[in-house]
């Protein structure tokens, strides 16, 4: 909503406030000013002129060569390059000096060889935009009135001295779709009173309204009030300057007098009105109806809509005749040969307005205050006030009384307050003497009773319902920088992590302290990256409408967009980049039950983990060093002995090195390397990722910690260097150490791994080193001996193993 | 025989002091002091001597015996020393080469902002509460007083997945599950990170996903004013202890007063930049006494209790706090930039 700070002092005593003050305190009071504009900040020297001569420019044929009167004692040569610049022409005038918006100095110039002092100014030139400038003068210079004196300043003739307002506006605050609203709201602020315009009775010509027209509304529901007033002999003009200003500063296009005094209103008290040709409405009946499948309107912007049942229409009986509180007809327009006015004031259902308003993409200024409702009781005053006008700008005469269908029930709103409960609601300490002074402010009636508060609120204000909404009344003309500031004191509460949210904190730690930066990626991905990566082959969770195909579909798997952020950062030459996400995945149980989401963490690591060149140091990220990651992270929450590696086909993975990780017998994710082919996909090179199930890594309640006595007694150590198939893996050896092992055997750890000379074809060497201890007392070298050959031989059987020579 | 040995300890401290290294200055020792030594042979043909003279040759060879001990182990320690203190130069490093780098990572910054928020109101006895992203119809709007319809639907561009699931637009409907949870019993006192999703194109300032932080307190006597102080506290923990709040009054179906809170202008004072749009005040959050009748759907009842309830973009506080310029770097995950916000950072 745009406000003009001029047009509002008519209801308002604002000589005590600037435009920016009252923005300022608007804003704190309740609606967002977003901006004060001051149509006349860049304007300098703009005067009214006549046009006594115009030729054509002998060397330019889209240019003349004007003589204007600007009120001194010679006219002036003035160059203007408008289509429609003609003698006689009262225009606005900027002479050498003059400055205009943009910055637009204007100087005495030689335009193809003539002689310009100055410019002939269109309405945008001076700043105003165009979607407001009424046609006529869209393309070309502003004719000012005839009875416009030449050589005075056109700024306050424009109505340019002005500040103008935007309003902000929150759905709630529908009545500040108005001037009148808005004033309430100012005088409440400042603690003025408020004029309203005077609605004179008006003398009638005698005939009865009912021998013009009746009406009647197929579904109250849609249109429960209904009026129609007859304006007869109108003369279409334009409209008088003033009131063209205000619609423009206001963002509306003047057309003639009768539409110009509709938007007025509109304006004014926020209840939209149509103007109808009479005579072209062609029957003496309105019909409010739904649209039947298939019907069709041709609106004024001249587009053919095809209507469907859920649209509202205002017909003559039988053909539309306009698109109820969203646009009228083109063919019961207002024209210059009308003659006869049908002016229309309803209140229609909001919820129809805005299905018709957003099935069509019709956004007008009555559709969005029917959506958001009108003020009930502003009806039949609106319809009044704009006769009035019309009789006073368009001349005519008003036919008797006032046709209507009135089925609207209005119940009056009241609530009931006590001050005290308001009080600690606030946490303020207001007297009741304060209260009764903020309603007055509000002009809500009230009785009061001792400490409860009966008000009747207004019907402009139908926002307000309960008594929370009267709080939120007192409290900002009160003042919301008036209330102190407190903490709650009621109940002591024990705030903290749960275990799993302590746990999850533990696991960023554990990947950042091993180098990786927390990534946050989208969680919508394309179809061609649906279950990459993942086992999951469930129909994918999918948008309805997605805005673009690359976020259409709910991810299975992390990995696909950490390998984008990886791309990205290998594409701007970071190289080394080690990433982790913890994030949501989202698996699909079915059409409109929630998909079950899962939190995973998932990492991707590609470059040197160790560059430390001058030392000779350059290891690259492989297989191990994330495993190490891995095996850091499961001890830190205690899962070593419970979690193992098994090797694993994978899509998108490296089938040789890759690797399911089990807790237990469950596996809970993977780790390897992304298979070649996928990284050519997503240009990328030598890329290590893992993705494991968070919930299930987590779900584990952390044991106690306890101490353990550190080792009284020395222990003992043995490496074997065992020759075996190239292909036994070295954990099932592992396993059978321990098995075979028994309690003494504390620990078994692979340390030399080695293929080639001396070792034959198809076979590898493998050592390890086990330690020996007993808590109670010193172990022999005998026994120990004996449980290690008791390991070779029993390694033998199993896997065939020979100790290495 | 006195000559001799005044003769020998001359002699010896001579060849002490030009002891170039331990190995010579053990010969000297072995020399003089040994078995077989030239003191010792004195000693040994003492027997020659008149008995009264004895004693005297005696104490003689004795002093001049310690004379040359205490020599030798002096000169020891000097020549040790020599000897470390070559070691150590040996070992002498250039002390200005790069240390032996260890990776660390780093939270992104979002996470950065939401811990810290996290903390601060674990401090203030609130629990930490999260929700699934794909919420329905019902948690999303409708049982935060947004029935189906409402015009204020319009300003929540909501990605669909059928007529009845959608992605979450704010944080809200986890607020509404927890306070299902507390089956209309209070104090509760939460906050509730996430994700949440709305339908804009991604552009320097928009993002279709984005992190929203959200609080939410019920008790019987939850004030307005409780609401000013605690987001009072939170700007001050956020963006410092000169950060001024101010509320405006606002809309939100869901609470009712409904604020929004600016904070001072850190870039200009006060004075207006582009920043504050001149007005010397930012835009920070939405919050607001919870609306009764949100409370009553979930389950408590609006005559005992009241609540208020805020909503943070963590996005808009990170880009404020840091000074980011474009909302895209946060999902773009540039290393560079990832790699800018240290854990000890304010
Ligand atoms: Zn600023």
């Amino acid at each position: 909503m745009r406000v003009s700070y001029k047009w509002l002092q008519e209801y308002v005593d604002l000589s005590n406030v600037t435009p920016e003050e009252l923005a300022e305190k608007i804003t704190l009071t309740g609606i967002e000013v977003e901006e004060v504009i001051r149509p006349d900040a860049e304007i300098k020297n703009i005067i009214t002129g006549q046009v006594l001569e115009c030729k054509k420019h002998p060397n330019a044929d889209q240019l003349s060569i004007c003589l204007v009167d600007v009120g001194e004692e010679e006219p002036v040569q003035i160059i203007c390059g408008a289509p429609n610049v003609s003698a006689g022409q009262k225009v606005i005038v900027a002479k050498p000096g003059a400055r205009l918006p943009g910055g637009l100095k204007i100087k005495k110039a030689k335009i193809r060889g003539e002689v310009s002092n100055g410019m002939i100014c269109s309405l945008e030139e001076l700043g105003i935009e165009s979607r407001v400038v009424p046609k006529e003068y869209a393309d070309g210079i502003f004719v000012l009135p005839e009875d416009t004196p030449v050589g005075i300043d056109a700024v306050p003739l424009l109505g340019l001295d002005d500040a103008i307002l935007v309003l902000d506006l929150t759905a709630n605050r529908a009545d500040c779709l108005s001037m009148v609203g808005v004033a309430f709201e100012v005088g409440a602020i400042l603690n003025k009173s408020v004029h309203l315009p005077e609605v004179k009775k008006n003398q009638g010509s005698g005939e009865r309204v009912e021998d013009y027209i009746s009406i009647k509304v197929a579904n109250p529901e849609d249109a429960p009030l209904y009026t129609a007033k007859v304006i007869k002999n109108v003369k279409i003009g334009p409209s008088p300057l003033w009131l063209q200003n205000r619609l423009m500063a206001s963002g509306i296009r003047p057309h003639n007098n009768v539409v110009d005094i509709t938007n007025y209103i509109l304006l004014e008290y926020g209840q939209p009105l149509h103007a109808f040709d009479y005579d072209r409405i062609g029957s003496k009946e309105i019909l409010v109806r739904r649209a039947q499948p298939g019907e069709v309107i041709v609106t004024l912007d001249d587009v053919e809509r095809k209507l469907t049942e859920e649209d509202l229409l205002i017909t003559n009986g039988k053909e539309p005749v306009a698109l109820a509180g969203v646009m009228g007809g083109a063919n019961s327009e207002v024209t210059e040969e009308t003659t006869t006015v049908l002016l229309e004031s309803a209140y229609f259902n909001g919820t129809t307005i805005r299905k018709t308003s957003k099935y069509h993409g019709l956004r007008s200024e009555a559709s969005s205050r029917f959506e958001k409702g009108v003020d009930p009781e502003r009806v039949r005053l609106a319809a009044e006030r704009a006769a009035q006008l019309i009789v006073e700008l368009a001349g005519g005469e008003i036919v008797d009384g006032i046709a209507e269908f009135a089925e609207l029930e209005m119940e009056p709103v009241e609530i009931q307050i006590e001050v005290g409960k308001m009080n600690r609601f606030l946490g303020t300490e207001l007297a009741e003497d304060e209260v009764a002074a903020i309603l007055d402010r509000l002009q809500f009636p009230y009785q009061m009773n001792g400490e409860s508060v009966t008000v009747q609120i207004p019907s402009r204000r139908w926002d307000l319902a309960i008594p929370e909404d009267l709080y939120e009344e007192i409290a900002r003309i009160y003042g919301y920088n008036n209330i102190p500031f407190t903490l709650p004191q009621g109940n002591q509460t024990q705030g903290g992590l749960t275990q799993y949210q302590k746990k999850r904190r533990v696991v960023r730690e554990v990947l950042e302290g091993a180098g990786l930066n927390e990534a946050i990626t989208y969680s919508l991905t394309s179809h061609e990256k649906y279950g990459q990566f993942s086992p999951i082959t469930v129909e994918p969770v999918r948008l309805m409408m997605p805005m673009s195909e690359e976020h259409a579909e709910l991810r299975v798997s992390l990995i696909p967009h950490l390998l984008d952020a990886v791309s990205y950062n290998q594409a701007r030459k970071n190289n080394d980049t080690f990433l982790y996400e913890i994030g949501s995945i989202f698996i699909n149980r079915g059409k409109d039950v929630q998909p079950q989401e899962v939190e995973h963490v998932a990492g991707v690591l590609t470059g040197l983990y160790v560059n430390h060149p001058w030392q000779g140091e350059k290891i690259p990220v492989d297989f191990f060093i994330v495993k190490g990651v891995l095996e850091q992270l499961f001890a830190k929450l205690n899962l070593t002995e419970r979690i193992t590696y098994e090797k694993a086909v994978l899509d998108g993975m490296h089938p040789g090195q890759t690797a399911h990780i089990l807790l237990d017998h469950d596996v809970i994710g993977f780790l390897g390397k992304i298979h070649p082919e996928r990284e050519k996909e997503y240009d990328v090179k030598n890329v290590y990722a893992f993705e494991i199930n968070l919930e299930k890594l987590l779900q584990e309640e952390l044991p106690e910690s306890t101490y353990k006595p550190i080792p009284r007694f020395p222990a003992i150590t043995r490496d074997i260097a065992l020759i075996v198939d190239k292909d036994t893996e070295a954990y099932e050896l592992q396993k059978v150490i321990k098995e075979t092992g028994g309690k003494l055997l504390q620990t078994v750890k692979v340390f030399d791994v080695y293929e080639g000379k001396h070792v034959a074809e198809g076979k590898k060497s493998i050592a390890f080193t086990m330690e020996f201890y007993d808590p109670e007392r010193t172990l022999t070298d005998e026994e120990v001996n004996r449980i290690n050959e008791k390991i070779v031989e029993r390694l033998r059987t199993t896997h065939g193993a020979e100790l290495r020579q | 025989m006195k000559e001799r040995l005044y003769g020998l300890k001359d002699e010896a401290l001579q060849k002490i002091s030009a002891a170039a290294n331990l190995k010579e200055l053990n010969d000297i020792r072995v020399a003089y002091l040994g078995k077989k030594g030239p003191i010792t042979e004195v000693l040994r043909g003492m027997g020659k001597l008149p008995p009264e003279e004895r004693p005297v040759i005696g104490r003689l060879a004795n002093e001049v015996r310690q004379v040359i001990t205490k020599e030798l182990e002096k000169k020891q320690k000097e020549l040790e020393q020599q000897a470390l203190e070559e070691k150590l130069k040996q070992e002498a490093i250039d002390v200005t080469l790069p240390g032996r780098p260890i990776n660390l990572g780093n939270h992104h910054p979002l996470t950065k902002v939401i811990r810290e928020i996290e903390d601060l109101f674990i401090g203030l006895g609130y629990t930490v509460e999260e929700g699934p992203e794909v919420e329905t119809d019902y948690y999303n709007f409708e049982a935060l007083n947004l029935p189906k319809n409402h015009p204020a639907r319009d300003m929540q561009d909501t990605f669909y997945i059928t007529e009845d699931l959608l992605l979450r637009t704010h944080t809200s409907p986890v607020q509404v599950r927890t306070m299902e949870k507390y089956r209309g019993q209070g104090p509760l006192k939460i906050i509730c990170p996430g994700k949440v999703f709305r339908r804009d194109d991604d552009d320097a300032t928009h993002s279709h996903q984005f992190m929203q932080i959200e609080g939410l307190v019920i008790d019987e006597n939850i004030r307005l004013s409780d609401l000013k102080g605690t987001l009072n506290v939170l700007a001050k923990k956020v963006f410092g202890e000169d950060c001024e709040i101010r509320l405006r009054p606002s809309f939100f179906p869901f609470t009712e007063p409904s604020v929004e809170m600016d904070i001072s202008c850190k870039i200009c004072a006060g004075e207006g930049c582009h920043v504050c749009k001149h007005t010397g005040w930012i835009e920070i959050l939405g919050a607001g006494m919870v609306h009764p009748r949100v409370l009553e759907m979930s389950g408590f009842d609006p005559k005992k209790y009241t609540g208020f309830a805020f909503g943070i973009g963590v996005e808009r506080i990170a880009m404020l706090k840091y000074g980011i310029d474009d909302i895209r770097h946060f999902y773009t995950n540039d290393i560079r930039f990832l790699k800018q916000f240290s854990a000890l950072s304010k």
